[in-house]
């Protein structure tokens, strides 16, 4: 455990126990998440003090995560000081798709664990000089439940659904759309091949989460992305330095 | 698989609470776990079970209440279960809605001696 990070138990609390027979109750009250919140808290006032913009970019494997970075960061990195955190169970081939593209990357192995946590990630922002940088980008391990509940300091969420996936993901994962702020519905290139309605899609992402932004884009095409560059540099020019 | 790392929180919290105590035995603990917390029970018990041994925990009870979830319609305030992620407001059939419980994942208590 490493002190120097926060993540030694805090002290805590508890109200005075109730005796109960021989037993007795103890009240705790804690929530479960506590520790990776306070680490989150830590990361998220770190990103505030450098003005760096972040994303957590999140969904199935396969949907176009680690190719939506690859072109977003060919298309914006003159603009925009970019660096992105890897996060994957085994292999290190994202990190060096990445690092394919000049864009310093760091590779965080979660072995068996299906999401980056907090902690992790204070530890990952240690291989980037962080003056000047603008904007951190961190791709999630590819499962839609369990990077839910686990803050990272992000300002926000990032879902990415492919149309190869089915418009009713939004229902089927609800917890992953409600905790995202934007929805990229990306592959529209193949929407002439596959059966994906788009306004169905939207309409059930709005449900589980009213007023959540959403792009179309295609990583192939190009189609759409200038609208979701432009939302990115509105938000490092709101965070920024 | 998500519910080991929320086991292993679960355990740590436990066993530093149970310490604070000096507890010799520990005989349950209880969590309140949302409908909506994205959780299954099961898998916490099962999980449970393993991160337990040979620890102050072997062998104790872990009891999980459920809290339903609820909401706030966004256009006229009323407050619903939310059953079915598809619910809407019961009095003016909005869709909006904001949660107001339903997500959580808390140690509530654990009874030791
Ligand atoms: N047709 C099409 N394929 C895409 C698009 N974006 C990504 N892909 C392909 O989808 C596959 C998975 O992409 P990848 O970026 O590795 O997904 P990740 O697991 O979410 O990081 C790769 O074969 C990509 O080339 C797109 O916009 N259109
Ligand atoms: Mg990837
Ligand atoms: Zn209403």
């Amino acid at each position: 455990m490493c002190i120097d990070c926060g993540c030694a138990p805090a002290d805590h609390h508890h109200s005075a126990p109730h005796t109960k027979g021989g037993a007795k109750t103890i009240s705790i009250e804690e929530d479960i998440l506590a520790k990776n919140n306070r680490l989150a808290v830590a990361n998220r006032a770190l990103f505030a003090d450098k003005g760096i913009f972040t994303l957590n970019l999140v969904s199935s494997p396969g949907s176009g995560k680690t190719t939506l970075l690859e072109k977003t960061l060919a298309d914006l990195k003159s603009e925009i000081d970019f660096a992105v955190l890897e996060g994957d169970q085994q292999t290190a081939n994202d990190a060096e798709r990445i690092a394919a593209t000049g864009v310093p990357v760091h590779q965080i192995n979660t072995g068996a664990g299906c999401h980056l946590d907090a902690h992790m990630v204070g530890h990952g922002l240690a291989h980037f000089s962080l003056d000047k940088l603008q904007m951190l980008m961190i791709e999630n391990v590819g499962n839609l439940v369990c990077p839910a509940s686990f803050d990272l300091g992000e300002d926000f969420k990032v879902s990415l659904l492919s149309v190869t996936e089915g418009e009713d993901k939004p229902l089927k994962y609800p917890q992953m759309f409600r905790a995202s702020e934007i929805m990229l519905i990306n592959k529209v290139d193949l929407l002439p091949y596959v059966r994906f309605d788009v306004a169905k899609c939207r309409e059930y992402a709005e449900r589980v989460h009213p007023g959540i932004k959403i792009f179309e884009v295609s990583c192939y095409t190009g189609e759409g992305l200038d609208q979701w560059y432009g939302w990115l540099k509105e938000q490092v020019a709101r965070k920024g330095k | 698989m998500h519910e080991l790392g929320i086991t292993q929180s679960i355990v740590e919290i436990a066993l530093r609470t149970a310490a604070g105590q000096q507890a010799q035995k520990i005989h349950s603990v209880t969590l309140e776990v949302g409908s909506l917390a994205g959780v299954v029970s099961d898998a916490l018990q099962f999980c449970y079970e393993a991160c337990s041994k040979e620890t102050l925990l072997e062998g104790s009870r872990l009891i999980i209440d459920e809290v339903p979830a609820r909401a706030r319609c966004r256009d006229c305030a009323t407050e619903y279960p939310l059953t079915d992620l598809l619910a809407c407001c019961p009095a003016c059939e909005s869709v909006a809605s904001d949660l107001l419980c339903g997500e959580e994942m808390r140690i509530k208590e654990m009874e030791i001696d």
